[in-house]
């Protein structure tokens, strides 16, 4: 029954206040008796029963077995808890809130304590007081109306004689202040940062920092009272003090200069705390108060960045920090690790900047992982600044991607990527394709995206860069990015014949492997990949006339076997019989199919693909099936188009810096750089008023966009990448959803036509609208939305361009929506917008409300260092965005 | 600056949350949920940071329980740990050698020591002599009040 209350080391306080062990005083016998009392006088005043103690009732939570249990339990307490507000009545409120604030942590709602928690608050006693403000800061936040019922309160308690309730106050408003609490108990808070007591001061302080985050417009009126927080003694109030500080420099350049002249002040505490003898009240494991060494050392860096004097003024004590500190314990190297920030952020001196690499470097040895996983994350920051003496620790990097810590794992990895140059990219992609192969699910798209860019600007030569992206496909599987799929055939396409050829020979060794050991559907992107390549060249694949190039990899190794023409189809055959590929592998294999009728040359593979082509026309999924019957018909009454129209995709163009959306200027005409195939099928239909696909005749101005590709996937299949020589592909695009070609036809002459080239304005979706919305154009920055529709919904692109003089760097465009939609934002194509310079970034809304899009943005950036912050509404969408 | 502080216990029990950021009590819930699980994945050998959504876990065991803070990018994760340790040598001052029990059973004055120590997310004292004085100050201005209130009842006062 008498479990301790509790033990507390009654030696930090003087002997005359230690009552506790006075036999003559005992607080255990006075409750004994006070409990006895009210006991005894209770039924008089109160109807209600004795409650439940908060002891017991922990207890018996405690003992409940199961959850239904606890549950009842719990329920039947907060029914009792529940009638209790009701009876009004103040005797055991305390005790009841404190009950409540247990079972709110057990996860069950509490809510309907909030109002009590005031009511304690109000009252007179200490021990209310402290129990409400306690339950207000569990219960109660700014989301809740009735936390502004608190401010008057607050109000009262700020100005109490008893610092323990002004302290009580003061927490709380820091926990739980809103904006507008903040604006109310501003003018309070200042006044109590220049109380003449420390335990006031320093909470006032650390208030005011929460202020000037909550409304960084209320900072001035704290700048007076501020400085004066570090000529204090007590290591309480300079803490608070210069966390204060920092927030202000932080909140704007202005105050950053005010402060500049702190330095010297800053770097004197700094010394003393290095020099000060042993002081056992802020001595941990032999360091003088880490707390305060590190928030100088973070203000020290605030205040040196960009800045010569102010950062030779703190060159000396950065110096003596970094050598003099005992490295042995965690609370040293978090001094150390501090200090590496501080000196690599200043305009520091470079032998000051080799001490602080070295020290890096001797963490990334230690024993300890966490030093470890901070030598590398500051590695990573540092690295922009001095490479080459990162550089010197590129084997332990590498070494750390192989940790089973995630952590370490994570910034190993994106170390190594900030690492490549052209000269090691060779030995680094190697150590990071193993890496793939055995990352995590959640590495392996980030990882991947990332290999495909650092080949593409490292690429010591195309065959490097091909073998590289196959073996990225062959080890990322599923994982990879769509827009890598495009991006690689971009570069097979553009490569030199005999390229093209080793591309389709490499790849049909893969695509053959996982069709053997069936793990093709992890591989989707592969399979897409070797599907198009082995379509377009499938004649140099199988053409002895390839022999001569060589098929020796990278690792010296030539596994390639030529295939017959009859396995190949066959290997075709077993994917597309498959049931676990997606729907759009199985497009690109079905028209890389039908493409290779007029590569292969014998009759029984001819055969094979006719009967595969066949059975398509039956298939379940419409797509495949209209696919299967239109492919079908190149057999039959169509067969003299069979080749023109399965002819070899030209060139295509590089998507360039953007690659989810093309360059909005307009092109010449898409028609002219597309292939004669293209050109063919012009003139077969020249004059035909069926002609409406505007895409290419009417309307020039318009490219076709990669932005549609989730609503015509087969487009992909003719084109890859539907840039300008995707013209053909548009125009195979508009039956997307026309009905099957099978459908009995009054004028069976004119099948093949209508099923390709049916009028959009008859059968084809609707097609997307390409808009332009302003969204925003201030001081040379001009943000528009380009507006088309996509399969689920609008897609927008972001193109953010400058006009402006400098170079705005930290560029950010963040977007909001009303709840009833979707928001899906890609990543931006940058974070550094150059003068004349473009980011873009995509944005996929849904609406299933079909209402009027609107959307608010906040750009914010760095223009010369100083932070701009925008916001604007748009509302100016087409309405017809969403039908 | 610290976002929230939780305390659990080896079976995922939550035994302390403290929020220095307004979220929704649902996502709390959700935070404490999905970040209690994390947590308890991870093996021992492994480092005591965690990147996750847009903060930095920093977390230690001790005994039972799990320390878990959640910091914003720019703070020192070492620094942390640290505090964490100084709220873990408040506990055992104040409770004398301090086990699970005695937080369950006096969450209350966990919390009132953490608020002595930490205020809005960041630390307010660094002399663990001024925080205990602090409290044990409160404390007796409770037990003057019981006292009172007692002497009253029984009407000695």
């Amino acid at each position: 029954m008498a479990y301790p209350m509790y033990e507390v080391d009654w030696s930090v306080l003087p002997p005359e206040q230690n009552r506790r062990f006075n036999p003559a005083f005992n607080i255990a016998t006075i409750k004994q008796v006070v409990n006895e009392a009210i006991e005894r006088v209770a039924p008089v005043s109160v109807r209600m029963p004795t409650p439940t103690r908060l002891r017991d009732l922990i207890r018996q939570i405690r003992a409940a077995r199961t959850a239904a249990e606890e549950r009842s339990v719990v329920n039947k307490e907060c029914a009792y808890i529940r009638s209790t507000f009701r009876e009004e009545d103040s005797v055991w409120r305390c005790r009841n809130i404190a009950k409540l604030l247990y079972i709110h942590m057990l996860g069950y709602p509490a809510h309907f304590g909030q109002l009590e928690c005031l009511k304690l608050i109000a009252s007179p006693r200490f021990t209310d007081k402290r129990v409400g403000y306690l339950g207000a800061m569990l219960l109660l936040d700014e989301r809740q109306d009735v936390h502004l019922l608190i401010t008057n309160c607050l109000k009262n308690d700020l100005n109490s004689n008893t610092q323990f309730v002004v302290g009580l106050a003061l927490c709380t408003l820091g926990a739980i202040a809103s904006p507008e609490m903040a604006r109310d108990l501003a003018s309070e808070v200042e006044r109590l940062i220049k109380s003449p007591n420390a335990y006031i001061k320093k909470k006032a302080a650390l208030c005011a920092f929460r202020i000037i985050r909550r409304v960084p417009d209320l900072m001035e009126m704290f700048l007076p009272a501020t400085r004066s927080l570090l000529t204090e003694k007590n290591h309480g109030v300079l803490i608070t003090g210069v966390t204060l500080i920092t927030e202000m420099c932080e909140n704007s350049p202005d105050t950053l200069n005010h402060f500049k002249k702190i330095v010297p002040n800053l770097v004197r505490i700094l010394k003393n705390l290095i020099l000060a003898g042993y002081s056992p009240e802020h001595d941990v494991s032999g360091v003088s108060d880490p707390f305060l060494q590190v928030k100088i050392l973070r203000l020290l860096r605030i205040l040196g960045k960009n800045d010569a004097e102010a950062s030779e003024a703190m060159n000396d004590i950065l110096a003596q920090v970094a050598t003099n500190t005992e490295t042995s314990k965690n609370v040293g190297n978090t001094i150390l690790y501090e200090t590496v920030l501080s000196i690599m952020d200043i305009k520091s001196e470079s032998s000051l900047r080799v001490l602080a690499i070295n020290i890096l470097g001797r963490f990334l040895l230690n024993n300890d992982k966490n030093i470890r996983y901070v030598a590398l994350n500051t590695l990573l920051r540092t690295v922009h600044v001095d490479t080459s003496a990162v550089q010197r620790h590129r084997t332990t990097i590498l070494e750390c991607l192989k940790d089973p810590d995630v952590s370490i794992r994570r910034r190993a990895m994106e170390l190594s990527f900030a690492l490549i140059n052209g000269q090691n990219i060779r030995s680094m992609m190697k150590e990071l394709l193993t890496f793939l192969e055995r990352s995590d699910a959640e590495f392996k798209a980030h990882c991947s995206s990332a290999m495909v860019l650092a080949a593409e600007r490292y690429a010591p030569s195309n065959k490097w860069h091909l073998d590289t992206l196959f073996r990225v496909l062959l080890k990322a599987g599923n994982y990879l990015r769509d827009d890598t799929v495009s991006s690689t055939l971009q570069i097979v396409s553009v490569a030199a014949p005999e390229r093209q050829a080793y591309a389709a020979m490499r790849l049909w060794t893969s695509l053959e492997r996982s069709a053997v050991s069936g793990d093709a559907t992890e591989k989707q992107p592969l399979v897409q990949v070797a599907a198009w390549t082995i379509g377009e060249y499938g004649d140099l694949l199988v053409s002895e006339a390839s022999n001569a190039i060589s098929m020796v990899d990278e690792d010296g190794v030539d596994d390639f076997v030529r295939p017959s023409e009859e396995y190949v189809i066959d290997v075709y055959q077993k994917l597309l019989w498959s049931t676990q590929l997606s729907i759009n592998t199985k497009e690109y294999l079905l028209l890389s199919l039908a493409k290779l009728s007029t590569r292969f040359t014998t009759q029984p593979s001819q055969d094979k693909i006719r009967v595969i082509i066949d059975t398509f026309g039956s298939h379940i999924h419409i797509e495949l099936q209209q696919r299967g019957v239109e492919l079908s018909q190149l057999y039959r009454n169509y067969a003299h188009l069979r080749p023109a129209l399965l002819e070899r995709m030209p060139a295509m163009e590089a998507a360039g810096g953007a690659p989810a959306l093309d360059e909005p200027e307009p092109e010449p005409q898409p028609a002219h750089t597309a292939d004669h195939v293209a050109d063919a099928l012009l003139d077969l239909i020249i004059g035909s008023d069926s002609l409406t696909n505007g895409d290419i005749e009417h309307n020039p101005q318009a490219p076709p966009s990669n932005n549609n590709t989730s609503s015509n996937d087969i487009l992909d299949l003719l084109s890859g990448l539907d840039l300008s020589g995707a013209a053909p592909a548009s125009l195979l695009n508009n039956n997307v959803s026309a009905p099957p070609a099978s459908q009995p036809q009054p004028q069976p002459q004119a099948m093949l036509l209508d099923g390709l080239f049916a009028s959009p304005a008859v059968t084809a979706p609707p097609t997307q609208e390409l808009a332009s919305v302003t969204a925003l154009d201030k001081n040379g920055l001009l943000v528009v939305f380009l507006v088309s529709r996509a399969a689920a919904g609008a897609e927008l692109t972001m193109r953010a361009t400058s006009t402006a003089p400098h170079t705005l760097t930290d560029f950010l465009f963040q977007a909001a929506v009303p709840r009833t939609f979707q928001l899906d934002m890609m990543s931006p194509s940058g974070t550094v917008l150059p003068p004349q310079g473009e980011i873009t970034q995509v944005l996929k809304i849904t609406n299933p409300s079909r209402t009027a899009l609107r959307l608010r943005i906040r750009v914010s950036y760095n223009v010369e260092g100083s932070p701009v912050l925008e916001q604007a509404e748009v509302n100016n969408f087409p309405p017809e965005l969403f039908y | 600056m610290m976002q929230f502080m939780l305390l659990f216990s080896r079976q995922g029990k939550l035994r302390l949350q403290k929020w220095y950021v307004a979220h929704p009590d649902k996502l709390k819930k959700k935070i404490t949920r999905e970040l209690i699980t994390t947590v308890l994945a991870r093996k021992p050998k492994m480092c005591s940071f965690l990147e996750w959504k847009d903060v930095k876990i920093v977390y230690k065991r001790y005994a039972s329980l799990y320390f878990c803070c959640a910091m914003e990018q720019e703070d020192n994760e070492l620094l942390t740990l640290e505090l964490i340790h100084r709220y873990v040598e408040l506990l055992d001052k104040y409770f004398g050698s301090v086990c699970e029990l005695d937080i369950i059973f006096n969450f209350e004055k966990a919390y009132f020591i953490l608020d002595e120590l930490v205020l809005g997310g960041e630390l307010q004292e660094t002399s663990k002599k001024n925080v205990l004085k602090a409290i044990a100050a409160q404390d007796l201005l409770q037990e003057d009040e019981t006292v009172d209130a007692a002497l009253r009842e029984v009407g000695l006062l």
